[in-house]
């Protein structure tokens, strides 16, 4: 059996990634690719704990994150799409009309 | 039902009736809305009439009298009371008379907003006819205010290229002298526990100083209404400002509710302070008969001239007033009835020409007695019945005026009535400057102006010359026959001589 | 006979008749029509006046007054309209609405042609409901038994000579566009209302004093009051003077008369001349009783009309204008009417008055028919050259010359009225210039030899202007050219020129039945005389040598007119023989003594200026824009703009709050930096932050 600690650092490892492609890069699909990588790390994490512990809470989260994740793709890519048609970019750094 | 039923009360407020209709009337319906307004004026010229006929001319007392309980706070004995004697009566004939031949004269003339004009015509009318009526000072200071209000909307809406400065200067002049006047009102009514004037006069008398101040708290009010000089400043502005409808009541009935208030409240209620200011007030009256006809004459505006013509001849008729004799107080009232229908008409005649030139300078004047015969001749009759010729009713006035001043034991000297006849000669020079400048001398510049803008000056049309006539007869009758109307107000007149000192 | 007085109000009644249907109807009816109907309705009040005459007559010349109408009644004050008959006053309803009438009928052959000179033959109309107008005015003015309704007349004659004089408006009296006309109208209105004004004050005296204004009242307190308070007699009659000085033309308000020549002929000869002028004449013989009782005011008014007489007469020596001769000529002749009845010679005033009227309208008319011949010459010449080119003045002599070949009826009529005038025996002038003359030398013989002067002069400057227009060679075309006048102009002027040679007979010396018939009007005190011998004779009357130096000096004066104008007529363009001699003198008479030109300089400049002044600089700019607009109006806005609005609400209480928003404004200013609108910042705030708060749990 593939002790808990394995699963943590893989899903850390995956986090980090997502979290590092978040900051640095700057195409919204990217950046949304590595929000997914996010999600799916925390779900590694669930799943893991759920199995180590042998309870459904951990998976019934997962489930519920997948439906979130599933439901915020959506309205990213919705709203990716309304901002190309106007800005003809998905360049992230372009977006800064709420600047202060 | 007293109230509603009372003659005085339907001839106040009449016109209301006509103004409550046209609110419901639609605004586009011009004509509609003329006539309308000239229908509820005639209705409430015929109650006046009827009026009249009510009206005993042999008893000296208030008649046709109505005296309700109106606000009654804090031990104030406020009432609505209104009444009819020889000072006022004429007056109320006058107001009557004038409402309906202004908004005849405003047929052609007025042509945008017709509704609010008539609205606000009418609510001038209701206010005047209160202000000549009401005979309890708290009421008459209510009336007194309230012709401000449409007088105001009727020169800022109407009026000429100035029209804002000159209403808003009407308004604060006349606001600035009512106010010492309320000041005195409230006194009275604190002090002598009524506002009813006819319970005045029936309380003791006021201590002399205190009556002095009194006498000059209400003078301010109606100094500045008349316009005695030199508080006529606000006149000249309002007058060239104002539609000719606007002059004409102006001149015909506003002025003369500073004159009436004169006589209405100051000479009977404070009798001492009269008899001492007498010479004084004699005096800035001289004064304002000279000045006011040299002024006129160096006008080059017709509307000017006329206004300030107005200072003079209402000098004459507070020279008069101040005479405290019979033939002073007589001739004075007559002498307001005959600058309302003199002056008026030719604020009247003024707007119809201007109507068709669309301008009041004198110098592009000149041989209009060719090209409008008929208008030549009426402002000629007009003219002169303005400078006191004989047969006209401008004399009659005129004379009784000087001659009840000549020997005026109030104001002591013939010297007053000396000057002020000397007035009768500057009089004769600015009116025929006016009418040689307009109707005599080769044709002026506006001929051709005219004519440029394809219409010929016509002479005056079936319109006009209703509107006018009625007023040439009353130049007349006054003229030849005076005596109806001195007999209105003698008995008054007397009553009221006998209670000064 | 009683009934026929009430008769009286048609004499104000059939004018104002007459007008009123030529107002109404004329525009319908011809010129003729117009003109009869005028006429007509002056001629039946002289038919009234003639039965009011007869009346009087047989009922012994009392005094009659006829109640019409309540007028104006306040208090003691009680002024009805009753008409006073009595022979004063219907010997002036006899020569107004007499004279009139002719005057009327005159002006129908005279207006027709005028108002085709002049291009408006609309005009027509009006210029008899003016006479009408006039006619009706002047009788009630004569017939009127008050001061008040005398003076309701002497307004409304004013106006009519307003209007009359005015009649031509937009011309010049060459009938050229200007104001002159309009002017000269305007001056004759103003000018009377001066006199007016001191009559108004004699009323107001009057009244005050007296307790009435009729007639009857006040002469029955007259000798109680003059004793009681002579100074208010003294001050009641010169007042009045004021006023007989405006209408009647005399010293120093004369100078509106000669300007109002602007009016045509007929006017000039009925209301210039004949009527109206005469009204002051006519007031003071009215005043008789009140005259008498103040020598000192008596001696005033005589003499102010023996300067007027004088002084008139020498302007009319220098003048050209045919009409001017003539208007100096009556202010000359109504200055020895004034001194007339100043003098207390009632009679002989009224008496010349009569024949006054008589002949100078014959005079006037005469003249009229002359202009009208010249126009029609100068109107013949322009026809045939088919142009109306130059301005040509149809009324100065200098036009004129040898006018009797081609007028030889109006050269007549003219010679007739000259000689009456000028006081040749036996036309009327000579008598009762004579009776003026004797009474003056009985009474005053300063005044006499004043009045005596001005006779000489008035023989001289009416020789000058026959010479001139009748006699030598014509001095222009249209004088070549001139034609005699219609039937309708010269037939009434042969009734005048009848009148004027036998108006004598109205009260020849020995006889004076003129005297006799107005002493059942006025009183005349005899005063007690002492004469030199040589006026004590009397000829039936008549004083032989008072007469003969009348004569005498008139025929001289006419004889040197004859040896300057006469002997050697005048050439076309020649100066006046009497330039040279008289040199600064005769300028001064041309100019007439510059009198128009001081008092414009003197009253009329500096009024004009006070107005001015007055109006824009102390009323409008002072009094209007600065203490109104600046300064109440003016501290008004700066207290409320300047000081409340700025100073303690910008400046304080805004102040104090905005500083409170600035300084939340500086400090966000900084802190929005923070946001810069990048996600990826935002992302690793949130990192940091998460990671700060999960090392704060786990490291706690």
């Amino acid at each position: 059996m593939i002790p808990l600690t394995w699963y943590l650092v893989l899903s850390a490892i995956l986090f980090a990634m997502g979290a590092l492609g978040v900051l640095i890069r700057r195409n919204a699909l990217i950046i949304f690719m590595s929000i997914e990588l996010m999600l799916n790390a925390a779900n590694l994490a669930f799943v893991a704990f759920a199995r180590q512990y042998d309870v459904f809470t951990g998976q019934l989260f997962v489930f519920f994150v997948m439906t979130v994740a599933a439901a915020e793709v959506a309205v990213g890519l919705a709203l990716i799409v309304a901002i190309f048609r106007t800005k003809h970019s998905i360049d992230v750094d372009q977006m800064s009309s709420l600047k202060g | 039902m007293e109230f509603l039923t009372n003659p005085l009360n339907l001839v106040i407020f009449f016109p209301l009736v006509g103004v409550l209709v046209l609110v419901f009337m639609p605004a586009g319906r011009k004509n509609l809305l003329r006539w309308t307004a000239l229908l509820a004026s005639l209705v409430t010229f015929g109650l006046s009439i009827w009026m009249l006929t009510q009206f005993d001319k042999s008893n000296p007392d208030l008649q046709l009298a109505l005296n309700l309980p109106w606000i009654q706070v804090a031990g104030w004995d406020i009432r609505y009371a209104v009444g009819v004697d020889g000072l006022s009566i004429l007056l109320v004939l006058l107001t009557t008379f004038l409402s309906p031949i202004s908004i005849l004269s405003t047929w052609t003339a007025v042509e945008e907003r017709v509704k609010d004009f008539m609205l606000f015509f009418l609510l001038l009318e209701v206010g005047m006819l209160g202000v000549f009526l009401a005979q309890d000072l708290f009421l008459f200071y209510i009336f007194w205010e309230f012709t401000l209000v449409p007088m105001y909307f009727l020169i800022g809406i109407w009026g000429g290229p100035r029209r804002i400065y000159a209403a808003i200067k009407f308004f604060l002049y006349t606001m600035a002298g009512s106010i010492l006047m309320l000041l005195a009102i409230l006194w009275l009514g604190i002090y002598q526990g009524t506002f009813s004037v006819p319970d005045l006069l029936l309380k003791g008398v006021i201590p002399a100083d205190i009556q002095l101040w009194l006498f000059l708290a209400f003078a301010a009010a109606f100094a500045i209404k008349v316009p005695m000089w030199p508080l006529h400043s606000w006149l000249p502005d309002a007058h060239v400002e104002a539609p000719t409808a606007g002059s004409v009541i102006l001149a015909g009935v506003l002025l003369k509710m500073g004159t009436y208030g004169f006589i209405r409240f100051n000479i009977p209620l404070f009798p001492d302070a009269s008899v001492r200011l007498a010479p004084w007030i004699a005096l800035l009256a001289v004064i304002g008969i000279i000045y006011g006809a040299a002024v006129s004459y160096a006008q080059k505006d017709v509307k000017k001239l006329v206004a300030y013509s107005s200072v003079s001849h209402l000098g004459f008729v507070m020279l008069g007033l101040f005479a405290l004799n019979a033939q002073g107080i007589e001739g004075g009232i007559l002498q307001m009835i005959n600058h309302g229908l003199s002056t008026g008409a030719l604020f009247l005649l003024v707007g119809m020409v201007y109507e068709q030139t669309h301008t009041r300078e004198l110098a592009v004047y000149g041989g209009l007695w060719k090209i409008m015969p008929v208008y030549g001749t009426v402002m000629l009759i007009v003219a002169l019945s303005s400078m006191g010729l004989p047969g006209l009713n401008g004399f009659v006035g005129e004379f009784t005026i000087l001659l009840g001043a000549f020997g005026s034991k109030a104001i002591g000297s013939p010297w007053f009535a000396g000057i002020a006849a000397a007035g009768v000669i500057l009089a004769a020079v600015y009116i025929l400057y006016m009418f040689q400048k307009m109707f005599l001398g080769p044709e002026g510049s506006i001929v051709a102006e005219v004519k440029q803008h394809g219409h010929a000056l016509r002479d005056l049309n079936w319109r006009e010359i209703v509107t006018i006539v009625p007023l040439l007869v009353f130049i007349f009758w006054i003229g030849l026959y005076p005596k109806p109307f001195f007999e209105l107000m003698a008995p008054t007149v007397e009553k009221l001589l006998s209670v000064l000192p | 006979m009683e009934t026929l007085f009430n008769l009286v109000p048609l004499v104000v009644f059939l004018p104002l008749l007459g007008l009123l249907l030529n107002m109404a109807f004329g525009g319908r009816m011809g010129e003729k029509a117009i003109g009869a109907l005028a006429s007509a309705a002056s001629g039946l009040t002289f038919l009234v006046s003639v039965l009011l005459a007869v009346a009087l007559w047989a009922g012994g010349g009392e005094a009659q007054v006829v109640p019409f109408a309540e007028w104006i009644r306040i208090g003691t004050l009680d002024i009805p309209w009753n008409f006073r008959v009595d022979t004063l006053s219907v010997t002036m309803m006899l020569v107004v609405s007499g004279v009139g009438t002719l005057i009327h009928i005159y002006a129908i052959g005279y207006m027709h042609e005028d108002v085709r000179f002049k291009h408006d033959e609309k005009r027509y109309r009006r210029f008899f409901v003016f006479m009408n107008l006039f006619i009706m005015m002047m009788m009630l003015l004569v017939s009127g038994d008050s001061y008040l309704m005398l003076f309701v007349g002497w307004e409304g004659v004013g106006l009519c000579s307003f209007l009359l004089i005015g009649f031509w408006y937009d011309m010049d009296t060459l009938g050229r566009p200007s104001w002159a006309n309009a002017n000269a109208a305007k001056k004759a209105f103003i000018t009377n209302r001066i006199g007016d004004l001191g009559f108004l004050l004699a009323g107001m005296t009057l009244f005050w004093h007296f307790g009435s204004l009729q007639f009857g009242e006040v002469f029955n307190q007259a000798e109680q009051i003059a004793a009681a308070q002579p100074g208010v007699m003294l001050v009641i009659t010169l007042f009045m003077l004021i006023g007989v000085a405006g209408k009647s033309a005399q010293i120093p308000l004369y100078v509106w008369l000669p300007d109002a020549m602007a009016g045509p002929t007929p006017v000039s000869a009925l209301i210039h001349a004949a009527t109206m002028v005469t009204a002051g004449v006519y007031l003071v013989a009215r005043s008789a009783p009140l005259y008498s009782q103040v020598p000192d005011a008596q001696y005033i008014v005589a003499l102010v009309g023996a300067v007027t007489a004088l002084f008139a007469a020498t302007i009319a020596v220098g003048q050209y204008d045919i009409k001017k001769v003539l208007a100096y000529s009556t202010i000359s002749q109504l200055g020895f009417m004034v001194a007339a009845v100043g003098m207390g010679a009632y009679v002989a005033g009224m008496f010349h008055l009569v024949t006054h009227a008589f002949f100078k309208a014959l005079l006037f008319l005469s003249a009229g028919s002359v202009i009208l011949g010249l126009e029609r010459g100068h109107h013949h010449l322009a026809h045939h050259a088919g142009e109306h080119g130059e301005v040509f003045d149809p009324g100065d002599m200098r036009n004129m010359g040898g006018l009797r070949k081609r007028m030889p009826v109006t050269f007549w009529l003219y010679i007739i009225g000259t000689l009456a005038l000028v006081g040749i025996f036996p036309f009327a002038g000579f008598w009762s210039k004579d009776e003026i003359l004797l009474d003056a030398a009985k009474l005053h013989p300063e005044l006499y030899i004043l009045l005596t002067i001005a006779a000489f002069f008035t023989a001289f400057y009416m020789g000058r202007q026959v010479w001139m227009v009748w006699f030598g060679k014509p001095r222009h075309a249209a004088a070549e050219h001139a034609e005699e006048s219609p039937r309708v102009i010269t037939v009434p002027l042969m009734v005048l020129a009848g009148l004027s040679l036998l108006g004598g007979a109205l009260n020849l010396p020995g006889v004076h039945s003129l005297g006799h018939w107005l002493e059942h009007s006025i009183e005349v005190l005899e005063h007690e005389l002492h004469l030199p011998a040589w006026l004590e004779i009397s000829w039936g009357g008549l004083n032989p040598l008072v007469a003969l130096v009348t004569t005498l000096l008139a025929l001289l004066a006419i004889f040197i007119s004859w040896l300057l104008y006469g002997r050697k007529p005048l050439e076309g363009g020649q100066k006046d023989p009497l330039k040279k001699p008289l040199g600064f003198l005769f300028t001064g008479m041309e100019n007439k003594w510059f009198v128009d030109e001081i008092y414009r300089a003197v009253l009329l400049k500096p009024y004009e200026a006070l107005c001015r002044f007055l109006a824009e600089v102390i009323d409008w700019r002072f009094w209007h824009d600065w203490f109104h607009d600046k300064v109440i109006a003016g501290t008004y806005n700066y207290l409320a703009r300047t000081v409340l609005d700025l100073r303690v609400d910008q400046q304080g209480i805004d102040a104090f709050a905005n500083g409170l928003g600035e300084l939340t404004k500086r400090a966000s200013t900084t802190l929005r930096r923070v946001q810069n609108g990048f996600v990826r910042s935002y992302a690793l705030a949130v990192l940091f932050g998460v990671v700060v708060i999960l090392g704060y749990l786990i490291l706690k």
